[in-house]
């Protein structure tokens, strides 16, 4: 375990390249471009959230990134190799959280290690490492249905995280949950992402959330989704709670706003998920 | 957790009602049958008291005859069920899990489905030249159709984000069939479980109604044409316990194999 950690801070791993990708969802005459012609690329290490309306193809973005959808066109790489389906080497956590309701909290975190053959001491020992981590010590025992939404999610970034995957994508993973979780949980991520530092993709529509989080700040168009800005954000690390009131923040979200709400935008279709149609 | 255990705890005074509603059934029934009472379109002329039913089956519990019908009733169940939940989970996880088998195996199952298990019976005694087969077969028959739909219906249902998730964390085929769809579909199994045991109950006691030497259906039916009245709601009431026996005996081993399901577990 510990290998993989130093091989994650010291060597540069986890830069994404989305070359011309276009995806088309849907079977025959439903058949849709979700996505056309992304172009862009994410250096080792950095946190950027695509923002974008409902339905635009973010989600399917992270999607195809994870394996889980091929692409129509162009190619997706993750360290100069293309993606050809899922690998723990590709993280991704969804907004409803997907653990495994039959097993506990700490045979969850440690079923990536499971799957690689690790021994079953090691592997809870890890666990327990991430759990600590993510602040949930002492609720190793209990089954996923016993804790809240926002304990749900931490375990799910647990679970991929022992992976030590070169880049963590994140679907709207915040969205369920109320106002001040919410808000909790983005200063756990950050402090977690400071920890462990990983290559995020972390997709979401909310302008707040999105420039409270990110090095940069991708913001699609509707669908079919397009890159429509890329902005670098100026806030330095480590973020606070008051950085939102901020001259820089309240300018930089009118901006996008004022992206956002143009005219081919403004049609909001039903939501994508990173699986498909639904 | 405190909402549950008051609903688990119910108090002593509801637990008087319900005993009293039962010792009020069973007065009102000797009532009946003492007074022989006939309303016509119905009779307890010939419905022995509870009393006599009573001393008929401490008789039955003393002789050696109790042990032979339950053990040979229990036989039969437990080999016509049992491979009854070794075909209907293998083909259950087929058909949810593979499209070809689906196609291979569905059909025929569809057609056969709407067909009540005691309808086999007549060609079940055709088929095989012991009757002991039959009844078997008969009882394999009941409970093979809910145990396959489902399983299927488990295996078929699984939450595909789950299946996705554990692509991405390394998890191959083999290891998602075990850790991912099995768990997940067990619910659905075991109550599939649960009906394929009621059905095969019932169609083993028809069974031996009709082409039965032992077992506990005979008994019963033995009983009538030797008019043996009591001994009639003598088998009646075994019939029961060992259906009451066995549905205990799932629901324990679903909660042991699913304890992921228990509301509220200590926190």
């Amino acid at each position: 375990m510990n290998i993989r950690i130093s091989d994650a801070s010291t060597r540069s791993v986890g830069r994404i390249g989305i070359e011309r990708v276009s995806i088309s969802l849907g079977d025959g005459a439903d058949a849709f471009e979700a996505v056309r012609d992304l172009h862009f690329a994410i250096g080792p290490g950095e946190l950027v959230c695509v923002l974008g309306p409902s339905g635009c193809g973010k989600s399917t973005l992270l999607g195809a990134l994870a394996g889980h959808l091929p692409v129509t066109g162009g190619r997706l790489t993750v360290d100069g190799q293309t993606v050809l389906g899922p690998s723990p080497d590709r993280g991704i956590v969804f907004q409803q959280h997907t653990l495994f309701p039959w097993k506990r909290v700490r045979d969850n975190v440690a079923f990536g290690p499971k799957m690689r053959g690790v021994g079953k001491s090691e592997r809870y020992h890890a666990a327990d490492e991430l759990l600590r981590l993510v602040g949930l010590e002492g609720f190793e025992h209990f089954y996923p249905s016993q804790l809240s939404g926002g304990m749900q999610q931490r375990v799910e970034i647990a679970r991929v995280l022992i992976n030590r995957p070169r880049v963590l994508l994140m679907d709207e993973p915040f969205g369920a949950l109320d106002a001040q979780t919410r808000s909790m949980m983005q200063e756990v991520l950050l402090e977690i992402w400071t920890r462990i530092p990983t290559t995020t993709i972390f997709v979401t529509h909310d302008i707040e959330e999105a420039l409270f989080l990110a090095d940069r700040v991708v913001v699609m168009s509707a669908r079919p989704g397009r890159v429509i800005e890329d902005i670098r954000l100026p806030f330095g690390r480590p973020r606070r709670a008051e950085l939102v009131t901020e001259p820089d923040f309240v300018r930089l979200k009118r901006r996008i706003l004022d992206l956002l709400k143009q005219p081919d935008s403004a049609k909001s279709l039903a939501r994508l998920s990173p699986l498909g149609i639904r | 957790m405190t909402a549950a255990r008051t609903a688990g705890q119910v108090p002593r005074s509801r637990w008087l009602v319900r005993g009293l509603s039962i010792v009020a059934c069973i007065v009102l029934w000797q009532l009946a049958s003492a007074q022989h009472l006939s309303l016509g379109f119905v009779t307890f002329r010939n419905v022995p008291p509870p009393t006599e039913v009573l001393q008929s089956a401490i008789v039955l519990l003393k002789s050696p005859k109790l042990l032979a019908h339950v053990g040979s009733s229990l036989w039969r169940v437990f080999a016509g069920y049992g491979a009854a939940v070794l075909l209907g989970i293998g083909f259950g996880f087929a058909i949810g899990r593979s499209r070809a088998a689906s196609d291979l195996l569905l059909p025929p199952l569809e057609l056969l489905r709407p067909i009540p298990a005691v309808a086999w019976i007549p060609l079940s005694i055709l088929i095989f030249p012991s009757s002991e087969m039959s009844m078997i077969f008969i009882t394999f028959i009941g409970a093979l159709f809910p145990i396959i739909l489902n399983t299927v219906h488990g295996v078929a249902n699984i939450d595909r984000r789950l299946v996705a998730s554990a692509r991405s964390l390394g998890g191959t085929p083999t290891a998602i069939l075990r850790e991912i769809v099995l768990p997940g579909a067990a619910p659905s199994i075991v109550t599939g479980l649960a009906i394929g045991m009621g059905t095969s109950w019932f169609c083993l006691v028809t069974a031996e109604m009709i082409s039965g030497q032992f077992g506990i259906g005979y008994y019963t039916w033995e009983a009538y044409t030797l008019q043996n009245y009591a001994d009639i709601i003598v088998g009646m009431l075994v019939i029961g316990l060992l259906g009451m026996g066995s549905s205990w005996l799932l629901t324990t081993l679903g909660q042991y194999l699913m304890p992921w399901r228990q509301p509220a577990v200590a926190r």
